[in-house]
Protein backbone atom coordinates (compact mmCIF):
# COMPACT_ATOMS: atom_id res chain seq x y z
CA UNK A 1 0.00 0.00 0.00
CA UNK A 2 1.24 3.15 -1.18
CA UNK A 3 1.37 6.23 1.01
CA UNK A 4 -1.10 8.46 -0.76
CA UNK A 5 -3.56 5.43 -0.02
CA UNK A 6 -2.79 5.34 3.77
CA UNK A 7 -2.38 9.22 4.31
CA UNK A 8 -6.09 11.37 4.03
CA UNK A 9 -6.79 14.61 4.99
CA UNK A 10 -8.94 13.35 8.19
CA UNK A 11 -5.50 11.30 9.04
CA UNK A 12 -3.52 13.88 9.17
CA UNK A 13 -5.94 16.19 11.25
CA UNK A 14 -6.21 13.58 13.89
CA UNK A 15 -2.16 13.35 14.10
CA UNK A 16 -1.93 16.94 14.31
CA UNK A 17 -4.44 17.26 16.83
CA UNK A 18 -1.83 14.39 19.08
CA UNK A 19 1.05 16.82 18.33
CA UNK A 20 -1.19 19.73 19.76
CA UNK A 21 -0.61 21.37 16.52
CA UNK A 22 -3.01 23.82 15.67
CA UNK A 23 -2.94 23.49 11.52
CA UNK A 24 -5.21 25.38 9.06
CA UNK A 25 -7.06 23.67 5.90
CA UNK A 26 -4.48 24.99 3.87
CA UNK A 27 -1.56 22.98 6.28
CA UNK A 28 -3.73 20.20 6.75
CA UNK A 29 -3.55 19.81 3.02
CA UNK A 30 0.53 20.34 2.40
CA UNK A 31 1.15 17.97 5.26
CA UNK A 32 -0.93 15.41 3.74
CA UNK A 33 0.58 15.93 0.29
CA UNK A 34 4.30 15.74 1.98
CA UNK A 35 3.83 12.97 4.47
CA UNK A 36 2.29 10.57 1.72
CA UNK A 37 5.18 11.70 -0.60
CA UNK A 38 7.61 10.55 1.94
CA UNK A 39 5.77 7.62 2.77
CA UNK A 40 6.24 6.41 -0.59
CA UNK A 41 9.95 7.06 -0.95
CA UNK A 42 10.27 4.86 2.31
CA UNK A 43 8.71 2.09 0.69
CA UNK A 44 12.31 0.72 0.21
CA UNK A 45 12.74 -1.01 3.62
CA UNK A 46 9.31 -2.69 3.32
CA UNK A 47 11.31 -5.52 1.20
CA UNK A 48 13.85 -6.20 4.02
CA UNK A 49 13.28 -9.24 5.90
CA UNK A 50 13.20 -8.36 9.56
CA UNK A 51 11.19 -10.88 11.27
CA UNK A 52 14.67 -11.95 13.42
CA UNK A 53 16.60 -8.41 13.76
CA UNK A 54 16.62 -7.47 17.01
CA UNK A 55 15.48 -3.17 17.59
CA UNK A 56 18.06 -0.87 18.46
CA UNK A 57 17.56 2.10 20.23
CA UNK A 58 20.81 3.40 21.21
CA UNK A 59 23.75 3.17 20.03
CA UNK A 60 25.30 1.13 23.12
CA UNK A 61 23.47 -0.14 25.70
CA UNK A 62 22.17 1.97 28.61
CA UNK A 63 22.93 1.21 32.26
CA UNK A 64 21.57 2.64 34.91
CA UNK A 65 23.55 5.73 36.59
CA UNK A 66 23.60 5.54 40.29
CA UNK A 67 25.45 8.31 42.36
CA UNK A 68 25.94 9.07 45.85
CA UNK A 69 23.00 10.56 47.88
CA UNK A 70 24.25 14.24 48.43
CA UNK A 71 22.67 17.35 47.77
CA UNK A 72 24.54 18.96 44.56
CA UNK A 73 23.39 22.58 43.82
CA UNK A 74 19.98 23.05 40.98
CA UNK A 75 19.24 25.84 38.97
CA UNK A 76 17.63 28.84 40.60
CA UNK A 77 13.95 28.88 40.71
CA UNK A 78 13.68 32.53 40.63
CA UNK A 79 15.71 32.52 37.63
CA UNK A 80 14.12 29.22 36.24
CA UNK A 81 11.01 31.28 36.58
CA UNK A 82 11.42 34.77 35.39
CA UNK A 83 12.35 33.06 31.77
CA UNK A 84 8.57 31.56 32.20
CA UNK A 85 6.02 33.31 29.78
CA UNK A 86 3.81 33.66 33.56
CA UNK A 87 4.36 32.67 37.13
CA UNK A 88 2.68 33.14 40.23
CA UNK A 89 4.22 32.43 43.53
CA UNK A 90 6.86 30.62 42.77
CA UNK A 91 5.12 28.57 40.25
CA UNK A 92 4.38 28.63 36.34
CA UNK A 93 1.09 30.34 35.61
CA UNK A 94 -1.01 28.50 33.26
CA UNK A 95 -4.91 29.09 32.01
CA UNK A 96 -7.61 26.31 33.55
CA UNK A 97 -6.71 22.68 32.32
CA UNK A 98 -10.57 22.22 32.76
CA UNK A 99 -13.96 22.89 32.95
CA UNK A 100 -13.61 24.78 29.24
CA UNK A 101 -13.68 22.16 26.81
CA UNK A 102 -17.56 20.75 25.29
CA UNK B 1 43.58 24.07 3.82
CA UNK B 2 43.89 27.34 6.11
CA UNK B 3 41.90 29.56 4.59
CA UNK B 4 41.37 32.01 6.81
CA UNK B 5 40.17 34.91 4.86
CA UNK B 6 40.74 37.48 7.21
CA UNK B 7 43.90 39.85 7.19
CA UNK B 8 46.15 38.20 9.63
CA UNK B 9 49.33 40.63 9.48
CA UNK B 10 51.53 38.75 12.12
CA UNK B 11 49.04 37.25 14.01
CA UNK B 12 48.21 33.58 14.27
CA UNK B 13 45.34 32.43 12.67
CA UNK B 14 44.67 28.64 13.68
CA UNK B 15 43.83 27.73 17.19
CA UNK B 16 46.95 26.01 17.81
CA UNK B 17 48.86 28.79 16.85
CA UNK B 18 46.38 31.33 18.74
CA UNK B 19 46.57 29.52 22.20
CA UNK B 20 50.32 28.71 22.30
CA UNK B 21 51.43 32.49 21.18
CA UNK B 22 48.59 34.04 23.78
CA UNK B 23 49.99 31.27 26.38
CA UNK B 24 53.84 32.69 25.78
CA UNK B 25 52.63 35.96 26.28
CA UNK B 26 53.85 37.32 22.39
CA UNK B 27 50.37 37.84 21.57
CA UNK B 28 47.09 39.05 23.72
CA UNK B 29 44.08 37.67 23.39
CA UNK B 30 42.69 41.21 23.10
CA UNK B 31 44.41 41.68 19.52
CA UNK B 32 43.14 38.18 18.56
CA UNK B 33 40.19 38.52 19.67
CA UNK B 34 39.75 42.33 18.14
CA UNK B 35 41.08 40.69 14.46
CA UNK B 36 38.24 38.66 14.52
CA UNK B 37 35.47 41.05 15.92
CA UNK B 38 36.86 43.31 12.88
CA UNK B 39 36.65 40.61 10.28
CA UNK B 40 33.08 39.50 11.52
CA UNK B 41 32.01 43.52 10.82
CA UNK B 42 33.53 43.66 7.83
CA UNK B 43 31.03 40.31 6.31
CA UNK B 44 28.62 39.29 8.91
CA UNK B 45 26.51 41.87 6.85
CA UNK B 46 26.71 39.71 3.88
CA UNK B 47 27.11 36.16 5.48
CA UNK B 48 24.59 36.02 8.76
CA UNK B 49 26.89 33.09 10.46
CA UNK B 50 25.64 34.48 13.43
CA UNK B 51 22.37 34.85 15.62
CA UNK B 52 23.87 37.15 18.03
CA UNK B 53 27.40 38.91 18.49
CA UNK B 54 28.98 39.10 22.12
CA UNK B 55 31.35 41.74 21.38
CA UNK B 56 31.45 42.98 25.22
CA UNK B 57 31.23 39.65 26.40
CA UNK B 58 33.89 38.30 24.44
CA UNK B 59 36.27 41.39 25.22
CA UNK B 60 35.50 40.66 29.27
CA UNK B 61 36.51 37.16 28.30
CA UNK B 62 39.81 38.09 26.84
CA UNK B 63 40.78 40.76 29.19
CA UNK B 64 40.89 37.27 31.88
CA UNK B 65 42.49 35.49 29.60
CA UNK B 66 45.29 38.28 29.50
CA UNK B 67 45.10 38.91 33.10
CA UNK B 68 46.04 35.31 33.83
CA UNK B 69 49.03 35.36 31.68
CA UNK B 70 50.27 38.52 32.95
CA UNK B 71 49.92 37.12 35.99
CA UNK B 72 51.32 34.01 35.82
CA UNK B 73 48.62 31.74 36.05
CA UNK B 74 48.06 28.94 33.43
CA UNK B 75 45.33 30.23 30.99
CA UNK B 76 44.44 27.09 29.59
CA UNK B 77 44.85 25.10 26.22
CA UNK B 78 42.80 27.48 24.47
CA UNK B 79 44.09 30.56 25.81
CA UNK B 80 42.16 33.47 23.78
CA UNK B 81 41.20 31.33 20.92
CA UNK B 82 37.69 33.07 19.53
CA UNK B 83 34.66 30.21 19.26
CA UNK B 84 31.69 30.75 17.67
CA UNK B 85 28.35 28.13 19.49
CA UNK B 86 25.98 26.85 17.51
CA UNK B 87 22.78 28.74 19.13
CA UNK B 88 21.11 25.40 20.54
CA UNK B 89 24.03 25.01 22.93
CA UNK B 90 22.88 26.81 25.88
CA UNK B 91 24.30 29.95 27.36
CA UNK B 92 23.80 30.95 30.92
CA UNK B 93 21.79 34.46 30.38
CA UNK B 94 22.56 34.68 27.11
CA UNK B 95 19.56 34.31 24.30
CA UNK B 96 19.45 30.85 22.88
CA UNK B 97 17.06 30.77 20.18
CA UNK B 98 17.69 26.92 17.85
CA UNK B 99 16.77 29.67 15.59
CA UNK B 100 12.89 29.46 16.20
CA UNK B 101 10.51 32.18 17.07
CA UNK B 102 9.35 29.86 19.58
CA UNK B 103 12.41 30.08 22.08
CA UNK B 104 12.93 33.90 20.84
CA UNK B 105 14.62 35.65 23.81
CA UNK B 106 14.64 32.64 26.30
CA UNK B 107 18.08 33.08 28.61
CA UNK B 108 19.23 29.77 29.49
CA UNK B 109 19.82 29.58 33.44
CA UNK B 110 23.01 27.33 32.67
CA UNK B 111 25.78 26.13 30.48
CA UNK B 112 26.13 23.40 28.47
CA UNK B 113 29.01 21.04 29.64
CA UNK B 114 31.15 22.08 26.44
CA UNK B 115 30.33 25.51 26.52
CA UNK B 116 31.98 25.65 30.46
CA UNK B 117 34.75 23.03 29.39
CA UNK B 118 35.52 26.07 26.48
CA UNK B 119 35.45 29.00 28.84
CA UNK B 120 37.71 26.81 31.38
CA UNK B 121 39.67 26.14 29.01
CA UNK B 122 40.13 30.21 27.88
CA UNK B 123 38.51 30.32 24.66
CA UNK B 124 36.58 33.26 24.08
CA UNK B 125 33.28 33.00 22.58
CA UNK B 126 32.36 35.33 20.62
CA UNK B 127 28.55 34.45 19.15
CA UNK B 128 25.26 32.27 19.12
CA UNK B 129 25.47 30.91 15.01
CA UNK B 130 22.81 30.34 12.83
CA UNK B 131 21.17 27.24 11.73
CA UNK B 132 17.91 25.69 10.75
CA UNK B 133 15.23 25.51 13.18
CA UNK B 134 15.73 23.08 16.05
CA UNK B 135 18.77 21.85 13.96
CA UNK B 136 16.37 20.50 11.40
CA UNK B 137 17.75 20.94 7.79
CA UNK B 138 20.39 20.33 5.59
CA UNK B 139 20.86 24.34 4.44
CA UNK B 140 20.54 27.11 6.94
CA UNK B 141 17.75 28.68 5.27
CA UNK B 142 14.79 26.96 7.77
CA UNK B 143 15.93 29.73 9.94
CA UNK B 144 13.44 32.13 11.21
CA UNK B 145 16.05 34.69 11.23
CA UNK B 146 16.65 33.86 7.66
CA UNK B 147 19.41 32.11 5.95
CA UNK B 148 23.47 32.09 6.30
CA UNK B 149 25.33 32.49 3.31
CA UNK B 150 28.12 30.21 2.19
CA UNK B 151 31.48 32.73 2.55
CA UNK B 152 33.41 30.86 -0.76
CA UNK B 153 30.14 31.81 -2.50
CA UNK B 154 27.69 34.43 -1.12
CA UNK B 155 24.86 32.72 -3.76
CA UNK B 156 25.02 29.32 -2.22
CA UNK B 157 23.84 27.99 1.10
CA UNK B 158 26.69 26.78 3.73
CA UNK B 159 24.77 23.32 4.17
CA UNK B 160 23.03 22.82 7.64
CA UNK B 161 22.36 22.36 9.93
CA UNK B 162 25.28 23.88 11.22
CA UNK B 163 25.46 25.93 8.42
CA UNK B 164 26.29 29.64 11.07
CA UNK B 165 28.98 27.40 12.74
CA UNK B 166 30.68 25.88 9.53
CA UNK B 167 30.61 29.50 7.85
CA UNK B 168 31.75 31.23 10.96
CA UNK B 169 35.34 29.37 10.55
CA UNK B 170 35.33 29.63 7.04
CA UNK B 171 34.54 33.77 6.54
CA UNK B 172 37.59 33.67 9.58
CA UNK B 173 34.68 35.02 11.86
CA UNK B 174 36.24 32.85 14.32
CA UNK B 175 39.36 29.81 14.07
CA UNK B 176 37.14 27.16 15.52
CA UNK B 177 33.33 26.70 16.24
CA UNK B 178 31.28 24.33 17.81
CA UNK B 179 28.44 22.49 15.83
CA UNK B 180 25.59 18.96 16.75
CA UNK B 181 25.35 16.43 13.83
CA UNK B 182 22.28 14.31 14.68
CA UNK B 183 22.20 13.16 10.61
CA UNK B 184 25.31 14.79 9.45
CA UNK B 185 24.67 18.69 10.72
CA UNK B 186 28.44 18.98 11.12
CA UNK B 187 30.12 17.19 8.33
CA UNK B 188 27.74 18.41 5.67
CA UNK B 189 28.38 22.29 6.37
CA UNK B 190 32.17 21.40 6.36
CA UNK B 191 32.36 20.02 3.12
CA UNK B 192 30.23 23.12 1.76
CA UNK B 193 32.41 25.57 3.43
CA UNK B 194 35.68 23.83 2.82
CA UNK B 195 36.37 23.01 6.43
CA UNK B 196 37.25 20.65 9.15
CA UNK B 197 34.19 19.26 10.76
CA UNK B 198 33.77 16.46 13.07
CA UNK B 199 31.08 14.61 14.63
CA UNK B 200 32.49 11.94 17.36
CA UNK B 201 31.70 9.04 19.21
CA UNK B 202 28.27 9.32 20.32
CA UNK B 203 28.86 9.68 23.81
CA UNK B 204 32.03 11.16 23.59
CA UNK B 205 31.05 15.01 24.09
CA UNK B 206 28.06 15.42 26.82
CA UNK B 207 25.34 16.96 25.49
CA UNK B 208 23.95 18.51 29.17
CA UNK B 209 22.88 22.10 27.92
CA UNK B 210 22.51 20.78 24.16
CA UNK B 211 18.53 21.39 22.90
CA UNK B 212 17.82 18.01 22.16
CA UNK B 213 16.53 16.83 18.80
CA UNK B 214 17.20 13.43 18.32
CA UNK B 215 18.56 12.19 21.61
CA UNK B 216 19.71 8.88 20.42
CA UNK B 217 21.84 10.34 17.68
CA UNK B 218 22.74 13.95 18.49
CA UNK B 219 26.53 15.10 18.83
CA UNK B 220 28.42 17.85 19.51
CA UNK B 221 31.70 18.27 17.36
CA UNK B 222 33.73 20.98 16.21
CA UNK B 223 35.10 23.24 13.37
CA UNK B 224 38.20 24.13 12.50
CA UNK B 225 40.60 25.17 9.24
CA UNK B 226 42.80 22.45 10.58
CA UNK B 227 42.74 18.85 11.49
CA UNK B 228 45.02 19.90 14.20
CA UNK B 229 42.45 22.35 16.02
CA UNK B 230 39.40 19.96 15.85
CA UNK B 231 41.45 17.26 17.78
CA UNK B 232 42.75 19.85 20.68
CA UNK B 233 38.57 21.06 20.73
CA UNK B 234 37.71 17.65 20.81
CA UNK B 235 40.26 16.83 23.88
CA UNK B 236 39.03 20.05 25.26
CA UNK B 237 35.12 19.29 25.19
CA UNK B 238 35.30 15.37 25.33
CA UNK B 239 35.14 13.14 28.36
CA UNK B 240 32.99 11.84 30.71
CA UNK B 241 30.23 14.16 32.60
CA UNK B 242 27.99 12.55 34.91
CA UNK B 243 25.68 15.12 33.73
CA UNK B 244 24.48 13.21 30.48
CA UNK B 245 23.42 9.48 31.12
CA UNK B 246 24.81 8.85 27.95
CA UNK B 247 28.11 9.89 28.41
CA UNK B 248 31.00 7.23 27.79
CA UNK B 249 33.12 7.37 31.33
CA UNK B 250 36.38 7.07 30.14
CA UNK B 251 38.50 9.90 29.16
CA UNK B 252 38.71 11.59 25.83
CA UNK B 253 41.45 9.58 23.56
CA UNK B 254 44.40 11.96 22.81
CA UNK B 255 44.51 12.65 19.30
CA UNK B 256 47.07 15.77 18.87
CA UNK B 257 49.50 13.46 19.60
CA UNK B 258 48.76 11.17 16.97
CA UNK B 259 47.97 13.57 13.71
CA UNK B 260 52.11 12.77 12.53
CA UNK B 261 51.94 9.10 12.67
CA UNK B 262 50.88 8.84 8.94
CA UNK B 263 48.72 5.92 7.75
CA UNK B 264 51.15 2.91 7.04
CA UNK B 265 49.48 -0.10 7.20
CA UNK B 266 46.19 1.11 8.01
CA UNK B 267 42.97 -0.09 5.89
CA UNK B 268 41.02 1.98 3.94
CA UNK B 269 37.99 0.67 3.24
CA UNK B 270 35.59 1.59 -0.26
CA UNK B 271 32.33 0.93 0.23
CA UNK B 272 31.07 -0.97 -3.42
CA UNK B 273 27.80 -1.03 -2.51
CA UNK B 274 27.48 2.66 -1.65
CA UNK B 275 24.26 4.25 -2.83
CA UNK B 276 24.41 6.36 -6.01
CA UNK B 277 23.95 9.78 -5.80
CA UNK B 278 27.21 11.34 -5.41
CA UNK B 279 28.40 13.64 -8.35
CA UNK B 280 31.09 13.29 -10.78
CA UNK B 281 33.19 15.97 -9.20
CA UNK B 282 33.05 14.61 -5.72
CA UNK B 283 33.61 11.42 -6.90
CA UNK B 284 36.32 12.28 -8.34
CA UNK B 285 38.01 13.68 -5.27
CA UNK B 286 36.87 10.47 -3.24
CA UNK B 287 38.86 8.67 -5.94
CA UNK B 288 42.08 11.08 -5.51
CA UNK B 289 41.83 10.65 -1.64
CA UNK B 290 41.84 6.83 -1.86
CA UNK B 291 45.32 7.54 -4.41
CA UNK B 292 46.62 9.77 -1.75
CA UNK B 293 46.63 7.30 1.02
CA UNK B 294 47.17 4.49 -1.10
CA UNK B 295 50.07 6.14 -2.14
CA UNK B 296 51.33 6.97 1.70
CA UNK B 297 51.16 3.41 2.39
CA UNK B 298 48.03 2.73 3.64
CA UNK B 299 45.68 -0.60 2.17
CA UNK B 300 42.51 -0.25 0.07
CA UNK B 301 40.30 -3.03 1.21
CA UNK B 302 36.36 -3.30 -0.81
CA UNK B 303 33.95 -3.38 1.64
CA UNK B 304 30.12 -3.88 1.34
CA UNK B 305 28.08 -2.60 3.90
CA UNK B 306 24.23 -3.58 2.31
CA UNK B 307 22.40 -1.68 4.87
CA UNK B 308 24.00 1.68 4.25
CA UNK B 309 21.35 2.27 1.62
CA UNK B 310 18.66 2.27 3.99
CA UNK B 311 19.73 4.54 6.16
CA UNK B 312 17.91 7.72 4.58
CA UNK B 313 14.87 6.12 5.53
CA UNK B 314 15.00 4.76 8.92
CA UNK B 315 16.84 8.14 9.93
CA UNK B 316 13.66 9.79 8.40
CA UNK B 317 11.37 7.84 10.85
CA UNK B 318 13.81 7.48 13.89
CA UNK B 319 14.70 10.93 14.19
CA UNK B 320 11.25 12.44 13.68
CA UNK B 321 9.88 10.31 16.05
CA UNK B 322 12.59 11.53 18.69
CA UNK B 323 11.76 14.69 17.65
CA UNK B 324 8.16 14.87 17.79
CA UNK B 325 8.61 13.57 22.02
CA UNK B 326 11.72 16.12 22.34
CA UNK B 327 9.74 19.01 21.12
CA UNK B 328 6.83 18.39 23.27
CA UNK B 329 7.83 20.50 25.80
CA UNK B 330 7.59 24.07 23.99
CA UNK B 331 4.29 24.10 24.92
CA UNK B 332 4.11 27.85 26.15
CA UNK B 333 4.39 26.70 30.01
CA UNK B 334 8.08 27.14 31.12
CA UNK B 335 9.90 28.97 28.74
CA UNK B 336 9.68 30.95 25.34
CA UNK B 337 7.03 31.76 23.47
CA UNK B 338 3.29 31.73 24.40
CA UNK B 339 -0.07 32.32 22.47
CA UNK B 340 -2.42 33.34 25.08
CA UNK B 341 -5.71 31.47 25.02
CA UNK B 342 -8.70 30.57 27.65
CA UNK B 343 -7.58 27.33 28.19
CA UNK B 344 -4.02 25.16 28.56
CA UNK B 345 -5.18 22.62 25.51
CA UNK B 346 -5.82 25.39 23.01
CA UNK B 347 -2.63 27.55 24.55
CA UNK B 348 -0.61 24.32 23.62
CA UNK B 349 -2.15 24.59 20.39
CA UNK B 350 -2.02 27.87 19.35
CA UNK B 351 1.52 28.69 20.91
CA UNK B 352 3.00 25.59 18.99
CA UNK B 353 0.73 26.46 15.65
CA UNK B 354 2.79 30.46 15.89
CA UNK B 355 5.88 29.07 16.91
CA UNK B 356 7.20 26.81 14.50
CA UNK B 357 8.67 26.77 11.43
CA UNK B 358 7.45 24.93 8.25
CA UNK B 359 10.03 21.93 8.78
CA UNK B 360 9.93 21.90 12.49
CA UNK B 361 6.06 20.70 12.06
CA UNK B 362 6.32 18.62 9.24
CA UNK B 363 9.21 16.11 11.16
CA UNK B 364 6.66 16.56 14.18
CA UNK B 365 3.85 15.17 12.03
CA UNK B 366 5.68 12.61 10.50
CA UNK B 367 7.05 11.77 13.64
CA UNK B 368 3.85 11.37 16.03
CA UNK B 369 2.61 9.90 13.03
CA UNK B 370 5.59 6.82 13.12
CA UNK B 371 5.14 6.69 16.86
CA UNK B 372 1.16 6.53 16.66
CA UNK B 373 -1.03 3.54 17.74
CA UNK B 374 -1.67 0.97 14.20
CA UNK B 375 1.18 2.93 12.38
CA UNK B 376 4.52 2.14 15.47
CA UNK B 377 4.99 -1.45 13.80
CA UNK B 378 4.84 -0.36 10.34
CA UNK B 379 7.20 2.38 10.62
CA UNK B 380 9.17 3.63 13.86
CA UNK B 381 9.32 -0.27 14.95
CA UNK B 382 10.30 -1.65 11.38
CA UNK B 383 12.99 1.57 11.36
CA UNK B 384 14.72 0.25 15.01
CA UNK B 385 15.31 -3.32 12.89
CA UNK B 386 16.64 -1.32 9.74
CA UNK B 387 19.13 0.81 12.35
CA UNK B 388 20.13 -2.46 13.75
CA UNK B 389 20.79 -3.94 10.08
CA UNK B 390 23.28 -1.35 9.56
CA UNK B 391 24.59 -1.31 12.45
CA UNK B 392 25.97 -4.84 12.29
CA UNK B 393 26.75 -3.94 8.34
CA UNK B 394 29.08 -1.66 10.32
CA UNK B 395 30.88 -3.73 12.63
CA UNK B 396 31.48 -6.80 9.95
CA UNK B 397 32.87 -3.75 7.82
CA UNK B 398 35.48 -2.63 10.09
CA UNK B 399 36.87 -6.11 11.21
CA UNK B 400 38.27 -5.88 8.18
CA UNK B 401 39.16 -1.92 7.48
CA UNK B 402 40.20 0.61 10.33
CA UNK B 403 38.34 3.60 8.04
CA UNK B 404 36.00 4.10 5.83
CA UNK B 405 36.30 6.71 2.92
CA UNK B 406 32.95 8.44 1.59
CA UNK B 407 31.85 12.13 0.49
CA UNK B 408 30.74 14.33 3.23
CA UNK B 409 27.84 15.47 0.65
CA UNK B 410 26.66 13.90 -2.41
CA UNK B 411 27.78 17.34 -4.22
CA UNK B 412 28.99 20.76 -4.06
CA UNK B 413 27.17 23.72 -2.15
CA UNK B 414 24.07 24.45 -4.10
CA UNK B 415 22.37 27.79 -4.81
CA UNK B 416 20.01 29.35 -1.88
CA UNK B 417 16.37 27.90 -2.70
CA UNK B 418 17.17 25.61 -4.58
CA UNK B 419 15.50 22.46 -2.81
CA UNK B 420 13.55 24.29 -0.43
CA UNK B 421 10.03 23.36 -1.76
CA UNK B 422 10.72 19.53 -2.04
CA UNK B 423 12.23 18.22 1.57
CA UNK B 424 12.81 15.07 0.29
CA UNK B 425 15.41 16.09 -2.24
CA UNK B 426 16.54 18.11 0.60
CA UNK B 427 16.88 14.93 2.96
CA UNK B 428 19.46 12.93 0.15
CA UNK B 429 22.02 15.92 1.64
CA UNK B 430 22.75 13.57 4.30
CA UNK B 431 22.87 9.87 2.84
CA UNK B 432 26.64 9.67 3.11
CA UNK B 433 26.29 11.13 7.03
CA UNK B 434 23.48 9.64 8.43
CA UNK B 435 24.57 6.21 8.71
CA UNK B 436 27.16 6.69 11.41
CA UNK B 437 24.64 8.27 13.25
CA UNK B 438 22.63 5.59 13.30
CA UNK B 439 25.48 3.54 14.47
CA UNK B 440 26.97 5.95 16.98
CA UNK B 441 30.44 6.05 15.16
CA UNK B 442 32.95 8.59 15.00
CA UNK B 443 33.18 10.46 11.25
CA UNK B 444 34.71 13.50 10.02
CA UNK B 445 34.77 15.85 6.70
CA UNK B 446 38.09 17.17 6.11
CA UNK B 447 38.61 19.57 3.09
CA UNK B 448 40.26 17.58 -0.25
CA UNK B 449 40.43 20.09 -3.22
CA UNK B 450 37.42 21.76 -5.21
CA UNK B 451 34.81 20.10 -7.19
CA UNK B 452 32.01 22.29 -9.71
CA UNK B 453 32.81 25.59 -10.32
CA UNK B 454 35.88 25.97 -7.39
CA UNK B 455 33.69 25.12 -4.91
CA UNK B 456 35.28 22.76 -1.80
CA UNK B 457 34.47 19.20 -1.83
CA UNK B 458 35.02 17.04 1.43
CA UNK B 459 36.23 13.75 2.00
CA UNK B 460 34.54 11.54 4.94
CA UNK B 461 36.18 9.82 7.42
CA UNK B 462 34.29 7.13 9.14
CA UNK B 463 36.20 5.18 11.90
CA UNK B 464 34.47 2.47 14.62
CA UNK B 465 33.18 3.04 18.11
CA UNK B 466 36.21 5.47 19.62
CA UNK B 467 38.01 5.08 16.42
CA UNK B 468 39.04 8.66 16.76
CA UNK B 469 42.54 8.51 16.71
CA UNK B 470 42.73 6.30 13.82
CA UNK B 471 40.02 8.79 11.97
CA UNK B 472 41.90 11.59 12.79
CA UNK B 473 45.42 10.22 11.67
CA UNK B 474 43.71 9.71 8.37
CA UNK B 475 42.01 13.12 8.03
CA UNK B 476 45.31 14.40 9.05
CA UNK B 477 47.40 12.22 5.95
CA UNK B 478 44.65 13.85 3.57
CA UNK B 479 45.41 17.19 4.96
CA UNK B 480 49.27 16.94 4.43
CA UNK B 481 48.62 15.56 1.03
CA UNK B 482 46.24 18.72 -0.09
CA UNK B 483 48.95 21.39 1.75
CA UNK B 484 51.56 19.84 -0.51
CA UNK B 485 49.71 20.31 -3.91
CA UNK B 486 48.64 23.48 -3.06
CA UNK B 487 52.77 24.68 -2.45
CA UNK B 488 53.77 22.84 -5.78
CA UNK B 489 51.01 25.04 -7.74
CA UNK B 490 51.92 27.99 -5.66
CA UNK B 491 55.50 27.63 -7.27
CA UNK B 492 53.75 27.10 -10.52
CA UNK B 493 51.87 30.26 -10.19
CA UNK B 494 48.95 28.42 -10.35
CA UNK B 495 45.38 29.77 -8.33
CA UNK B 496 45.22 27.06 -5.71
CA UNK B 497 42.24 25.57 -4.21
Amino acid sequence: MSGSDRITAELVAKVSRLARLDLTPDEIDDATGKLADMLDHFADIDALDLADVEPMTQPYPLRNVFREDVEVPCLDRDEVLAAAPAAVDGRFEVPPIVGLED
Amino acid sequence: MATSTSSSGDLPTTATDIAAAVRAGTVSAADVLERHLAAIDAREGEIHAFNLVLADEARTAAARVDADVAAGRDPGPLAGVPVALKDNLCTHGIPTTCSSKILEGWRPPYDATVVQRLAAAGAVAVGKTNLDEFAMGSSTENSAFGPTRNPVDTSRVPGGSSGGSAAAVAAGFAPISLGSDTGGSIRQPAALCGVVGVKPTYGVVSRYGLVAFASSLDQIGPFSTTVADSALVLETIGGHDPMDSTSIPEPVPGLTAVLDQGVEGLRVGRITDLPEGASPDVAARLEAAFDTLAAAGATIVDVEVPAFTYGLTAYYLIAPAEASSNLARYDGVRYGLRVPAPDTNTMYMATRHEGFGDEVKRRIMLGTYALSAGYYDAYYGKALKVRRLISDDFARAYQSVDVLLTPASPTVAFRIGDKVDDPFTMYLCDTYTIPSNLSGHPGMSVPFGTGADGLPVGVQVLASTLGEPTMFRVAAELERAMATADAIAATRGEVSS
